[in-house]
């Protein structure tokens, strides 16, 4: 059992765990699945400055950032109790392709020759990490949600300006990966 | 909406209720790491039509939630408290285009969208928390700017 646990989760699986969690958000407490909020809730309880955007009763809010604590904590738990102990396995030709770019490590889930402390000081380094950070954040808030309030918990609830969401996260995904993220790895 | 009853208002500033979200978070977390959803290079594979992997978690994801939303509607299911639950139309605005393209940008970059961040965090990807406190600051950005930018 636990070796099973140990190999990658097949889609079947994961999938249907992931859309579980909107009914059991909802029956165990009334919550919307939504994970981008928790950075507006950091922002409200941090740093709320003067901005009407963030003066609300966060505190109400909370359990969104326990759920994302909780997230932080699964994330250890599965690397440290249920680590897969093989690489990546990814298709050969984004292999070949990441090869030109220096990149061969696949021992993380994040690519370790490109996002580490050092790199972090690059050009490179710094447009993929705060750059894309920023985006990530800044395009969330701005579209209402992230690929789990609009993409999962909008598209269940049949919501169509989340099929719109949805549609223009891929847009820019595909914009990026495919055109820009090249320029930026061959810095 | 109906009236909170006392405990109801009590419950709602008290921790340890959370623990339960907490919990679901833990287990959306490992869910997230042992299916790789959380790997940049799936998300690459992703937006290069090269895997299967990332469309067949997010719609299988997405008939599970479609059909269990069905279901508490048609059997009127309510929460463990007893309350009727509430669903949240979501209003069309131009910040879903607008929006939806910048995070996809992001995303195809950082190879995680917020769920995400918090569990390469949570692997050991130390650095990934620049990522997050980057994303927190383009959050206040957007919060700084909301009036200003088309809607």
């Amino acid at each position: 059992m636990i070796e099973f646990l140990k190999h990658p989760w097949p889609w079947y699986v994961a999938g249907p765990l992931i859309g579980l969690t909107v009914p059991f958000l909802l029956i165990i407490g009334n919550k919307s699945f939504g994970i981008s909020s928790s950075l507006r809730h950091i922002c409200a309880s941090c740093i709320p400055g003067n901005i009407p955007f963030f003066k609300y009763d966060w505190k109400k809010e909370i359990w969104n950032l326990f759920f994302v604590f909780g997230i932080f904590l699964g994330g250890a738990i599965a690397i440290n109790l249920l680590s897969n102990p093989n690489p990546i396995e990814v298709n050969p030709k984004l292999a070949s392709e990441l090869a030109r770019y220096g990149i061969t490590n696949y021992n993380n889930l994040v690519p370790e020759d490109i996002m580490n402390w050092q790199t972090l000081f690059t050009l490179k380094g710094f447009l993929i990490m705060v750059a894309g950070g920023f985006l990530v954040g800044f395009g969330t808030r701005y579209a209402g949600g992230c690929t789990s309030g609009h993409a999962i918990m909008g598209l269940s609830n049949l919501q169509l300006p989340s099929l719109i969401a949805t549609i223009c996260f891929m847009i820019g995904g595909f914009i990026m990966a495919n055109f820009i993220l090249p320029i930026i790895l061959s810095l | 909406m109906k009236q909170k009853t006392d405990k109801e208002k009590d419950l709602e500033y008290k921790w340890y209720p959370n623990i339960k979200y907490l919990i679901a978070g833990i287990l959306f977390g490992i869910v997230f790491v042992k299916s790789e959803v959380v790997s940049w290079f799936r998300i690459q594979e992703m937006f290069r039509l090269q895997s299967f992997h990332m469309y067949g978690i997010i719609g299988s994801a997405v008939m599970t939630a479609m059909i269990s939303i069905f279901l508490i509607k048609k059997f009127n299911i309510k929460t463990i408290y007893g309350e009727q639950i509430e669903f949240h139309p979501k209003k069309f605005n131009k910040g879903q285009i607008y929006g939806g393209l910048i995070f996809g940008l992001g995303w195809a970059i950082t190879g995680a969208c917020p769920g995400p961040l918090f569990a390469q965090i949570g692997t050991g990807a130390t650095v990934v928390l620049v990522t997050l406190l980057s994303a927190i600051a383009g959050t206040w950005v957007y919060g700084y700017f909301k009036e200003t930018l088309p809607h």
